[in-house]
């Protein structure tokens, strides 16, 4: 008979070697750098070409990402629909998503059909028209769009707790408003995107298998775009948080749920403390098994979850915890999540939950860097901070090696409720 | 081509086993072969919150989700109307723990009463968080009541109400476990870094021993023929108008499923399909519109579904798509659509096998469909589909007798 009461021995994954497989690096002759994971299995292929076009770089808000959205609906030679047909015909996705600093154009497509698809893409990166027609369509469909979204309690609570840690001004702390929507033009759009694309700053980021001649495809194809990195001055905002911390705010007299947002300042990447409050997150909330979850989730069950994280901000992050609890529990939630902060200061984490939460992560890590997409994945985010791969070993070796007095200072330093801006919103 | 091997043991459990040494993770999963349609229909949502449960502790392990962190793990669950699927994903090194965690709790769970209690809250405020709080949150639960008479497939897996789940007792929670949470009701899956003859063995030691059980014989009531449209027009708090059309479709099993999948992607998946292109960018009349369906096991539906332009009505939204499927009735498709949706399909499968977790969930799929070698042998058959089909196959379901049309209006 087995003993089913005891767990069969495991190697704890802090033993785990973990190494992040190397880039290889191409400069185009225009200047444009990119990187490559050449790996698996399957006949895959993601391209992704990242501009400094993010609402960073707008002056009027709303302007980058409706340039972002604009930009494969129609080029001089092709509609709308001739693009996405395009596209659509070799099975392929082209994606594009505008964030603080940075967007992007992505494609997944079968390796085979690369060859058809790049020129298209060049076209959309030199040629983009914005027609008319089609801002005028994505105005009326976003204005719609914010209605409805507006009616959601986590809609208007993530955008009040980013104006209240950033200030309405700060790209991080800026929303869409109606009024913002219709003010959108197509000539404002236009000398964004001559700016920021058609001369903008671009790197590429490609994984999966590989065709041998690509790097010549891409020579080909982008090689001789002015896109080397238009060194325009950078662009600075200054953060401009809320004096007061403290909100309750009624979205719907109906509701059954309050969307609760708790979060501070955090600095970024480059911060020394990054690497330690990552794990102390993981401890906090980071994961299913962390304390919020459990001593809110899975003992009160105020909740169908709760997360805390630090914000994927480049110039500055925010540390954030965030649940839908029921309405009636609300208080009782922010209450516990600040006792949760209270014991995290006054109390060691005992051994076997930080090995617990070692193991987790490092699992999670190893699981994570499994696939050419993952890995170009976590080659981006170091890259785009301007980080380098020490950022991901120091990461590894704080979750190997911090010690339990370590965290409970950083939690004094970083988790104090006086500290924390809190919004409800039902 | 996804290769593996397949297993029986003495008590009824399949066990199915897929190497692939590129990875250092190993995958295990277990497919529980019991959904929503399974349910008593006084007792709905039951299947959903027994996976909850099925966390909250087994009869020899207190804490699930614990040891399998310990051990560099990962999990999740998830329920549907068919079937209920449980995944870990850890270094492969340390697979013998996902073995003892998942036989344990089929064996048997703790039954912990305060599991149930605390689960029941946590559940209601799933429903809460997914169908009360948000707008048109209650869309389907309307669609199903009005589309299904007699099948199960006519409430949620959430539940049809939230009185169901609290009152849920702990001898429900027992008598559900031991009808079908059972060797013979279950698929084991196992993945990636690993070698077949070790998967085999730690299977008969972990899970040998576990009784066979009853096996359980499904009897659920299939839907009649419908022979008349039906419809509903609401009006609730929302800022914009709705429109929801949804047909019956065949079953996930029946050949002709993959001429109406194709269908579903020529109408409304992506920017260049036609539902979109001709009625939120030619005529304005939606500002967003999909087709799909839920590829059910029992005859499922396919939906049509849309957020108005303000000043449009539902009436005008109607016709606007009866149209556009007239003349799809008429006309059928051309070879150049035909091929776009086959080449879509072709990268998608493509796309999702590579990941050893889908992989994984895949092989339990098709298995549980009846054979997991039938997942080699899909896109053939999306490839064999001709434009005759696809035609017959329009005609055939798009016929108002077989539709069921919800009008949903803003105050």
């Amino acid at each position: 008979m087995i003993n089913r009461k005891k767990a069969p021995a495991y190697k704890d994954a802090v033993e785990f070697d973990l190494k992040l497989k190397p880039y290889e690096k191409y400069v185009l002759r225009n200047g444009v750098e990119v990187y490559a994971i050449n790996a698996g299995a399957e006949e895959l292929i993601q391209v992704e070409w990242v501009f400094r076009a993010g609402n960073w770089y707008e002056k009027q808000n709303l302007v980058a990402p409706a340039t972002n959205f604009l930009l494969k609906n129609g080029t001089s030679n092709r509609t709308a629909f001739e693009v996405n047909e395009h596209f659509d015909y070799y099975g392929a996705a082209l994606s594009r998503a505008c964030y603080n600093e940075t967007s992007t154009i992505n494609l997944h497509s079968l390796t085979k059909h690369l060859s058809k698809l790049l020129p298209v893409v060049r076209e959309l990166i030199t040629d983009a028209v914005i027609p008319e027609s089609e801002l005028h369509l994505y105005k009326q469909n976003n204005r719609q769009r914010l209605e409805v979204n507006l009616k959601k309690n986590d809609f208007v609570a993530n955008r009040l707790i980013d104006e209240y840690l950033f200030g309405f001004d700060h790209p991080y702390g800026r929303y869409s408003r109606a009024e913002d929507i219709d003010a959108l033009d197509r000539n404002t759009l236009i000398s964004f995107y001559d700016e920021y694309y058609r001369n903008g700053r671009c790197v590429m980021f490609v994984a999966g298998k590989l065709p041998s001649n690509l790097n010549e495809m891409l020579e080909e194809h982008f090689g001789d775009l002015p896109l080397h990195g238009n060194e325009t001055m950078p662009v600075i905002h200054h953060v401009m948080p809320a004096t007061e911390k403290k909100y309750r705010v009624t979205n719907d007299p109906n509701g059954v749920q309050g969307a609760i947002r708790i979060g501070r300042h955090f600095p970024n990447r480059h911060h020394p403390d990054f690497f330690g409050v990552q794990v102390l997150n993981t401890v906090f909330g980071g994961f299913f098994g962390a304390r919020l979850m459990n001593n809110i989730r899975e003992d009160k069950g105020y909740t169908y979850g709760i997360y805390s994280y630090l914000q994927n901000h480049i110039q500055q992050s925010a540390w954030m915890v965030s649940t839908e609890a029921g309405r009636d529990v609300s208080e009782a939630t922010i209450s516990e999540v600040y006792s949760e902060m209270d014991i995290l200061r006054n109390e060691l984490i005992d051994e076997e939950e930080l090995m617990l939460v070692r193991n987790y992560l490092m699992g999670s890590i190893l699981g994570d860097l499994d696939g050419p997409f993952h890995i170009i994945g976590r080659w981006k985010n170091i890259i785009l901070n301007d980080l380098d791969e020490n950022f991901f070993y120091n990461s590894i070796n704080t979750i190997k090696t911090i010690s339990a007095a370590e965290m409970q200072a950083l939690a004094n330093k970083y988790l104090n409720p006086a500290d924390f801006y809190e919004l409800v919103v039902v | 081509m996804i290769q593996f091997s397949r297993f029986v043991l003495p008590n009824g459990l399949r066990v199915l086993v897929h190497e692939d040494n590129s990875t250092p993770m190993a995958v295990v999963n277990v497919l529980y072969d019991v959904g929503a349609r399974d349910e008593d229909p006084s007792r709905t949502g039951f299947a959903h919150l027994f996976e909850h449960l099925m966390f909250g502790g087994s009869i020899n392990i207190a804490e699930y989700d614990d040891e399998l962190q310990k051990a560099g793990g990962e999990n999740n669950a998830y329920t549907t109307n068919d079937l209920t699927n449980y995944y870990c994903q850890l270094p492969s090194a340390n697979i013998e723990t996902a073995f003892w965690l998942e036989s344990d709790r089929m064996l048997s769970l703790a039954f912990s009463k305060k599991s149930l209690e605390v689960q029941r809250k946590v559940v209601s405020e799933e429903f809460k968080e997914h169908y009360i709080n948000k707008p048109y949150g209650d869309v389907w639960f309307r669609m199903r009541e009005m589309a299904y008479e007699e099948h199960p497939y006519k409430w949620m897996t959430i539940g049809k109400e939230l009185k169901h789940i609290e009152q849920a007792t702990l001898e429900d929670v027992k008598q559900f476990f031991f009808r079908h949470y059972t060797p013979s009701n279950a698929i084991l899956v196992v993945a990636g870094n690993v070698v077949t003859a070790e998967v085999l063995a730690l299977a008969e030691k972990w899970f040998g021993d576990i009784e066979p059980g009853e096996k359980y014989i499904r009897q659920v009531p299939q839907e009649q023929e419908q022979s008349a449209p039906r419809r509903m027009d609401i009006t609730a708090d929302v800022p914009v108008d709705a429109f929801l059309k949804t047909w019956h479709m065949p079953s996930r099993l029946d050949e002709r499923y993959y001429a109406v999948d194709l269908i579903t992607d020529i109408l409304g998946s992506g920017a260049s399909s036609r539902l979109y292109q001709s009625l939120v960018k030619e005529q304005h009349l939606f500002t967003n519109i999909d087709c799909y369906h839920f590829g059910s096991t029992d005859p499922g539906l396919l939906c049509i579904d849309g957020k108005l332009v303000k000043g449009v009505t539902p009436e005008q939204a109607e016709a606007a798509v009866e149209e556009l499927l007239e003349k799809l009735k008429r006309d059928g498709v051309t070879t150049t659509e035909l091929e776009k949706v086959k080449n879509k399909t072709e990268s998608t499968m493509a796309f999702e096998d590579m990941s050893v977790m889908n992989r994984a969930a895949s092989i339990a799929y098709y298995e549980l469909l009846g054979d997991a070698d039938l997942m080699n042998t899909e896109l053939d058959k999306y490839n064999a589909v001709t434009a005759g089909e696809v035609l017959e196959e329009c005609r055939r379901i798009f016929d108002e007798n077989n539709s069921h049309t919800l009008y949903y209006r803003a105050k």
